[in-house]
């Protein structure tokens, strides 16, 4: 089985200038193709954490994997495709130029989505609504397309997914 | 507490801790305060070259005579960009070195300040580790990470950024004698289990082979590959990195492979049944066509490095290890093969196209130079540029116990011969040095005569000249219906130049021009005897002269084209 999938990687990484640089450089260097990438420091201020989504088959993915760990500023990589985890994606949605019907049915939607509050309306207008969204990546991806296809003037701002392992897996 | 010194200080006091005698150093704006302090060093030898590229490819000719670190010293700006083809030669063929840049002070970095460049950033790709010092009190840390680095596991370049006001600064004065790197951990051991699998797998075939690659020299395991490979009898083909790992006076070295490899030895590859290779990347040089490369065996991958393995070939049995402790375990286990019909083919094929130029009359042959040399030079480090010299280099000059061949492999890099040249020499100074070069790479590091000369290095440079950038040229006239397109380096008129004789007298270096196959050996003889400094030879070779076998660039090794 050698086909594309969508993978995902979580990278300690050092907190230092030109780490974020280096780790996005080797996507584009080797032409990986690379979904998406966040980064923020750890409960240690000299540690990074990135969560990295890319587009590969098995052999390149495996090569990536190497290639990361190959990485001085790099601390470990872990293959979070197989692996139980807790995954979300901040992401924000303004549908513009809506009569009250439509702010209606943005409420639906939103309604539909939400799952213990994480689809909330987060700012109001005399025409337009900004939903503010925790889902996972897929579902955020769902949202968007059903936003645009009842919609036609929306803007879409997203984070990128973070994850961690869950408790069941690790706990450092 | 010790009292506080200046970084400049500390970065002498570094460069001794490592043990550091020999500098390769540009000076300028950014790193004056350091030269001034080398100054003040006894016991570190400052070599100054003529241009900032070649420099590092004297720094990597050095690395490669002496097996030591080789370190680099220029200035921010345009010093540290002139070296960024060297840094990438030495990224691809695994040469340790640190290369130190001056870089302008920290509050004026990111105004595109006189002479700022970024150069951590432009070769982050092309190193091992790049960093900039932005504490004084990180100096000695970086210094100490950067040579640990460089030097284990898969050597490297690595590169690190000195701002002036740090070489200034006061802070710590210690370099520590270790540095814990939580993200490098390179490959001390060997997995057992799998070695025994490998062993056993290699055992298993009838007709197996072992494709050295420079991996083997950098671990120092040339002795125990030519014992492990006679123990089990097992014939041993090399890439171009790897030329000279086996000596060419064993029966089982069957010669180089690859695009411009023996027949017998590309045959061999496509024939054998279990291929172990160890410290190869499996180039694409080395396999032409993936899917047909080695297309009847099971395949051993012996790399240091992880991401080397099946990265381009994808493997049966891999095993990250250094070669050396990898062969020195499978040395205990060895035992002998009856490997003597699979010996008896290969010298068949051998015989049916041995590796033979005709060559054309109108020209000194190259061939005929590298057995002279063979002859006269049995101890020399034989160092070459990229070209068609380099492959006929590879082809005909014969390596020894004890002997290496210096060559630019991984980037191919067009200038690398005559530095490095000097930088063996300077390295390996009982070593005769012999520089096979083309016309075409050597104009691109002439410069560097200067140094030579200064130094009075007694290098033997045998330019290979035809005229042409011969190995685009070959090209042109195998498949580009011999349109042969800015590869004349002859003008309009006919005319060459420049005339290597006048040019050498400028230097006051002796030189000699070849023009005929019966003034060869008088001509090496005459270098040899010159202790004073380097001789230039220049053999007139014809244009029409070409590199055989040669596999077509994305065709299969069986696909040689012979003649």
């Amino acid at each position: 089985m050698n086909k594309m999938k969508n993978r995902w990687i979580a990278l300690y990484v050092e907190n230092q200038v030109g780490v974020l640089a280096k780790v996005s450089g080797l996507f584009s260097a080797k032409s990986y193709n690379l979904q998406s990438l966040t980064v923020g420091k750890t409960e240690r201020d000299d540690v990074s954490r990135m969560t990295i989504s890319v587009m590969a088959d098995d052999v390149t993915f495996e090569q990536i994997k190497k290639q990361l760990n190959a990485m001085i500023e790099v601390i470990k990589v872990i293959d979070l495709t197989t692996l139980p985890v807790h995954m979300k994606e901040l992401l924000y949605a303004k549908v513009c130029n809506v009569d009250a019907a439509g702010k209606e049915e943005v409420f639906q939607i939103a309604q539909v989505f939400n799952q213990g509050g994480n689809v909330t309306v987060a700012d109001i207008g005399a025409d337009s609504v900004l939903l503010q969204c925790t889902l996972t990546s897929r579902r955020n991806n769902e949202l968007v397309d059903l936003l645009k296809s009842r919609f036609k003037k929306i803007e879409v701002v997203r984070g990128g997914a973070v994850a961690i392992e869950s408790i069941s897996t690790s706990c450092r | 507490m010790a009292l506080n010194i200046t970084g400049r200080k500390l970065f002498v006091k570094a460069l001794k801790e490592e043990g550091v005698d020999t500098i390769f150093a540009y000076p300028g704006g950014m790193i004056t305060d350091i030269v001034d302090e080398l100054y003040k060093t006894e016991g570190i030898r400052v070599v100054l070259g003529r241009h900032e590229q070649a420099l590092v490819h004297e720094a990597e000719g050095y690395a490669r005579a002496t097996g030591k670190t080789a370190v680099v010293l220029v200035t921010s700006g345009p010093g540290a960009t002139n070296t960024i083809t060297g840094i990438a030669d030495a990224y691809y063929d695994s040469i340790p070195m640190v290369i130190f840049t001056g870089q302008v002070p920290l509050h004026l970095i990111g105004n595109d300040a006189f002479q700022e460049v970024d150069i951590v950033g432009m070769t982050r790709s092309i190193t091992k580790y790049g960093v900039t010092i932005r504490e004084r009190d990180d100096m000695g840390k970086i210094i100490k990470m950067g040579f640990q680095i460089a030097g284990t596991g898969k050597p490297g370049p690595v590169l690190i950024d000195i701002p002036k006001d740090i070489q200034t600064a006061a802070g710590d004065p210690e370099y520590p004698s270790h540095v814990d790197i939580r993200g490098y951990h390179p490959n001390e051991t060997v997995h057992i289990g799998q070695l025994k699998k490998a062993y056993k797998l290699f055992k298993s075939a009838k007709k197996p082979l072992i494709l050295a690659g420079g991996g083997v020299r950098i671990a120092k395991a040339e002795k125990k590959l030519l014992e492990f490979a006679t123990k089990m009898q097992v014939p041993v083909t090399t890439t171009i990195m790897g030329k000279g790992v086996m000596p060419v006076d064993s029966p089982l070295y069957i010669g180089n492979c690859g695009m411009h490899g023996r027949y017998a030895a590309n045959k061999a590859i496509t024939e054998c049944d279990v291929l172990f290779s160890i410290g190869t990347r499996f180039n694409d040089r080395i396999t032409g066509e993936l899917d047909r490369f080695a297309p009847k065996a099971q395949i051993i991958h012996v790399d240091i490095a992880s991401a080397s393995i099946s990265r381009n070939v994808v493997v049966d049995v891999p095993v990250t290890a250094d070669a050396l402790i990898a062969l020195e375990r499978l040395a205990d286990y060895a035992e002998p093969m009856n490997t003597d019909k699979w010996l008896g083919q290969i010298a068949n094929w051998e015989s049916e196209h041995p590796l033979a130029m005709p060559c054309s009359k109108n020209g000194v042959c190259p061939q005929n130079i590298c057995e002279n040399i063979n002859d006269l030079f049995p101890n020399a480090n034989i160092v070459t540029d990229v070209g068609q010299h380099q492959m006929w280099a590879t082809q005909f000059i014969d390596i020894h116990k004890g002997q290496q061949m210096i060559t630019s492999g991984g980037l191919g890099t067009m200038g690398f011969g005559f530095p490095a040249a000097i930088g063996a020499a300077i390295g390996d100074g009982k070593k005769p040095v012999v520089l096979i070069t083309g016309d075409g790479g050597f104009q691109m590091n002439m410069q560097e005569m200067a140094t030579a000369m200064s130094l009075k290095l007694p290098i033997i440079i045998c330019i290979f000249n035809n005229s042409n950038l011969g190995m685009v040229r070959q090209m042109q006239q195998l498949f580009y219906g011999k349109r042969y397109e800015i590869t004349d380096l002859k003008a309009e008129d006919g005319s060459y130049y420049p005339d290597f004789i006048k040019w050498a007298a400028g230097y006051d270096v002796k030189a000699v021009r070849v023009t005929d196959n019966s003034d060869i050996k008088a001509a090496l003889e005459m270098a040899k005897s010159n202790t004073e400094g380097p001789t230039v030879i220049e053999f007139m070779v014809s244009p029409d002269d070409l590199v055989l076998p040669m596999v077509k660039s994305g065709t299969a090794l069986s696909e040689m084209i012979l003649k």
